[in-house]
C-alpha cells in the first residue's frame, strides 16, 4: 500500500494532473458559457471530436501548431453555430439538437478524416506541442515542474479560466450573458437582444470545446483516432453542474477529476489482481457521485433549456 | 418573418415531415459524397442495391433493423414522457451480457429457456434505467448525464467480464464471452441467412408498446406527464410512479434488444457487438415522431442506410462513415421539419 502513497509524492503525477485536466478545463468552460446564457450544449462530445480532428489535420497539412488550434476553435464554433440556430431562433429541443450535433460532428469528423488522410497500418502522426518551460518560474521547487513546464495549450486553458471568471463577473457583457440565462425577458426590456447573446455565447463556448478536443491531438497525443474523446465531453457537462456554473469551481472540479484519473492510471501499475477496467470506470462513476453530492445545492440558471420567443411566455 | 403556432396540425403534414427530413438529409450528404469524387446518384444507387437489391441484402438489412426497432421503441417511450434516456447503448449491453451469462449454463428446455433469457435481458435494461430515473426523482439529477456516463461504465464492465469470469476459453484469446447454449438460439426466419425470429419479436413489441401507450391508463398518464408535468400532477397523476414505469418499459426494450441480438445473431457478447444501436435508436424514435409503429419504418430506413453504406463504400470507395453522417443529419432535419408541423412562417 505504501507504493500507492508514494505515488502521491511524485511531481510527475501532479504534472499529469494538469495535463489531463487541460481538455476538461476548455470543455467545461465552453459548456459553462453556453449554459450561463441559457442553452444546454450536448453537442460538446462531437464538437471536441471535430476540434481534435480539424486541429490535427491542419497541422498535418503543413500549418503550424497555433494555427491548428485556431482551426479547431473555428470548426468548433461552426458546429456551435449550427446548434445555436436550431435551439435559439428556432427554439428546438436543446437535448435532441445537442445529441444530433454530437452524432453529426463526430460522424463528419471521421468521414473527412478517412477521406483526406491516407491511413495505413498505424495512424499518421504530427510533431505535437513541446513543453514550454517558463523562465525562472519553472526552476521553482515542486511548483516549477508541475505548473510551469507544461505545453502552450495548458497555459491557455488556465488563462481562459481567469478571463472567463472576469468576463462573467465583472463586465457588462458578462452581466448580459448571465441575465439572458436567468431572465431573457428582462434582457429584452433593457433593449438588448437575448437571441443574439445566446447565439454568441454558444458559438464562443463551442470554440472553447473545439480547443479542448485539439489539445488531445496536438499535445496529449500526436495522431487522431476514432472514439478518442471517450466521454470527456459528457464529463464536462457533469462538471458544470458540480461547479454550480462558476469558472473557478469548474477549474477545481476539472483538477480534482484529473487527479483521480492520473492516480488511477498509476495505481494500475502497482496494484495487482484488480481488473484494469475497474480503474477506467472510476472517472465515470466519480462524475455520477459528484452529481449526487452537489444535488439540490446546484444553482441552475433559471432560464436554462427554456427557448425564448418574442411575445410568447 | 416570424413563427406562428398552428391551431391544429394537419395529419398529412405529420406524415410528410419524416420524408422531407430524409430527403433533405440525403441532399446534404450528397455534397459530401461529391467531395469524395463520387457521383452521388451512383453512390445512392449502390446503397439501395446493397440494402435491398437481393434476397440476401434484404435479410441482412432486416437483421440490422431488428435491434434498431427495439432501441427505437426504448427511446420513443421515454421521450414521450420527457424522460431523456440516452443510455440505450448501456442497457443494450447489459441485456446482452446477462443473457449470455445465464444462457451459457441454464438447464431448461429450449423455448422456456429463451423466454427466461429474454425476460432476464429486459429486467437488466429496466434496472439500469431505473437508477438514473430514481436519482432524478429523488435528487433532481439530470438523467441525460447519468445515462450517458453509465454507457461507458457498462461497456467497461462487459470488457471486464469477458476478459474475466465469462471469458470464452475456446476463442483463442479473442475477447468474447462464453456462448449461449445452442438450444436457446432463436430460429432462422429465412434459411441460410442471418435473419432470425427476433424480427417478429421486435414488431410484436412495437404493437404491444403502441397498445400500452395509446390504449391504457398508464399510456395516457405517460403522455400527460410528458406534455405538462405540473398539470398532470394537479390532475392527480402520480408523476414519480409514472416516470418509474416509463423507465422500466424503456429500459426493458433496450435490454431486450441486447438479449435478442445475442440469441439471434452473435451467440455471445463482445464489446464491439453494437455499432451504436442505442444512439441510433434515438434517431429512429425521432424520425418516427415517437410513434411505436412509425419506429418500425424508421428502423428500416436507418438499417438501409447502414447496410447500404457498406456496399456503397466497397463499390465507390466513399468512406462508410457517410452512413453515420446521413443518420445524424436526418435527426437534425427531422427536428426542423417537426418545427414546421407545429409552427408556420408568417410575413
Amino acid at each position: 500500500m505504501s507504493e500507492a502513497v508514494d505515488l502521491l509524492m511524485s511531481t510527475s503525477l501532479w504534472a499529469a494532473v494538469l495535463r489531463i485536466a487541460t481538455p476538461l478545463i476548455f470543455g467545461v468552460l465552453g459548456a459553462l458559457l453556453c449554459e450561463r446564457s441559457g442553452v444546454l450544449n450536448l453537442g460538446i462530445e462531437g464538437i471536441m471530436t471535430m476540434g481534435a480532428m480539424t486541429g490535427w489535420l491542419a497541422v498535418y497539412a503543413g500549418a503550424d501548431l497555433v494555427t491548428g488550434l485556431l482551426v479547431a476553435a473555428l470548426a468548433g464554433a461552426a458546429m456551435g453555430f449550427l446548434h445555436a440556430v436550431l435551439t435559439v431562433p428556432l427554439g428546438l429541443s436543446q437535448h435532441v439538437s445537442g445529441l444530433g450535433i454530437t452524432l453529426f460532428a463526430s460522424a463528419l469528423a471521421y468521414y473527412l478524416y478517412r477521406l483526406l488522410v491516407e491511413v495505413g497500418e498505424t495512424p499518421p502522426t504530427i510533431t505535437p506541442f513541446a513543453p514550454l518551460a517558463i523562465p525562472i518560474l519553472s526552476d521553482l521547487p515542486i511548483v516549477g515542474p508541475v505548473v510551469f513546464a507544461q505545453t502552450l495549450p495548458t497555459y491557455l486553458a488556465l488563462i481562459a479560466v481567469a478571463l472567463m471568471a472576469y468576463l462573467l463577473a465583472r463586465t457588462p457583457l458578462g452581466l448580459a450573458i448571465r441575465m439572458t440565462g436567468e431572465n431573457p425577458h428582462a434582457v429584452e426590456a433593457q433593449g438588448l437582444n437575448p437571441l443574439a447573446i445566446r447565439i454568441g455565447a454558444v458559438v464562443a463556448g463551442s470554440a472553447l470545446m473545439g480547443l479542448g478536443g485539439a489539445f488531445l491531438t496536438t499535445s496529449a497525443f500526436n495522431s487522431f483516432f476514432p472514439e478518442m474523446v471517450q466521454g470527456r465531453g459528457w464529463i464536462c457537462i457533469a462538471l458544470v453542474i458540480f461547479a454550480s456554473w462558476r469558472p473557478g469551481k469548474a477549474l477545481l472540479g476539472a483538477l480534482l477529476f484529473a487527479f483521480f484519473d492520473a492516480y488511477q492510471l498509476r495505481l494500475q501499475t502497482v496494484v495487482d489482481g484488480v481488473p484494469y477496467q475497474l480503474f477506467l470506470m472510476a472517472p465515470y462513476v466519480l462524475s455520477i457521485v459528484a452529481l449526487i453530492l452537489v444535488a439540490r445545492r446546484a444553482e441552475v440558471p433559471a432560464a436554462l433549456m427554456t427557448p425564448y420567443r418574442r411575445g410568447e411566455r | 418573418m416570424r413563427l406562428e403556432r398552428r391551431d391544429d396540425v394537419p395529419l398529412g403534414l405529420i406524415a410528410t415531415a419524416p420524408i422531407a427530413a430524409i430527403v433533405a438529409a440525403l441532399i446534404l450528404a450528397a455534397g459530401l459524397i461529391a467531395a469524395a469524387g463520387v457521383n452521388p446518384g451512383v453512390a445512392y444507387g449502390e446503397m439501395l442495391r446493397g440494402a435491398l437489391g437481393s434476397r440476401l441484402a434484404v435479410t441482412e438489412m432486416l437483421t440490422r433493423a431488428t435491434p434498431l426497432i427495439l432501441t427505437g421503441l426504448a427511446a420513443a417511450t421515454a421521450f414521450r414522457a420527457r424522460l431523456w434516456n440516452i443510455g440505450g447503448e448501456g442497457q443494450f449491453y447489459l441485456g446482452a451480457l446477462v443473457t449470455a451469462w445465464i444462457g451459457h449454463n441454464l438447464g431448461l428446455p429450449g423455448p422456456v429457456g429463451i423466454a427466461v433469457l429474454l425476460i432476464v435481458g429486459m429486467a437488466a435494461g429496466a434496472t439500469l434505467l431505473a437508477g438514473p430515473t430514481a436519482l432524478r426523482l429523488r435528487f433532481g439529477i439530470d438523467e441525460v448525464v447519468t445515462t450517458l456516463l453509465l454507457n461507458f461504465i457498462v461497456i467497461l464492465f462487459v470488457g471486464m467480464m469477458i476478459e474475466g469470469p465469462l471469458r470464452d476459453p475456446l476463442a483463442f484469446g479473442w475477447p468474447q464471452s462464453v456462448p449461449v447454449d445452442g438450444d436457446f438460439r432463436l430460429p432462422d426466419l429465412v434459411p441460410r441467412t442471418r435473419l432470425h425470429f427476433g424480427l417478429i419479436l421486435a414488431i410484436a413489441a412495437a404493437g404491444l408498446t403502441w397498445l400500452i401507450l395509446a390504449r391504457s391508463v398508464f399510456g395516457m398518464e405517460t403522455r400527460a406527464a410528458g406534455l405538462n408535468p405540473d398539470a398532470a400532477q394537479f390532475a392527480g397523476i402520480p408523476l414519480p410512479r409514472t416516470l418509474m414505469g416509463v423507465a422500466c418499459l424503456s429500459g426493458a426494450l433496450a435490454g431486450l434488444a441486447g438479449s435478442v441480438e445475442v440469441l439471434g445473431v452473435t451467440g455471445g457478447v463482445t464489446t464491439t457487438m453494437s455499432p451504436g444501436f442505442g444512439y441510433a435508436g434515438i434517431v429512429v424514435a425521432m424520425l418516427a415522431g415517437l410513434h411505436p409503429m412509425g419506429v418500425v419504418a424508421a428502423a428500416v430506413f436507418v438499417a438501409t442506410v447502414f447496410v447500404g453504406a457498406d456496399a456503397m463504400s466497397r463499390a465507390t470507395g466513399t468512406p462508410s462513415f457517410i452512413a453515420d453522417v446521413i443518420v445524424a443529419l436526418s435527426l437534425l432535419t427531422m427536428l426542423v421539419a417537426l418545427l414546421f408541423t407545429t409552427y408556420r412562417l408568417r410575413k
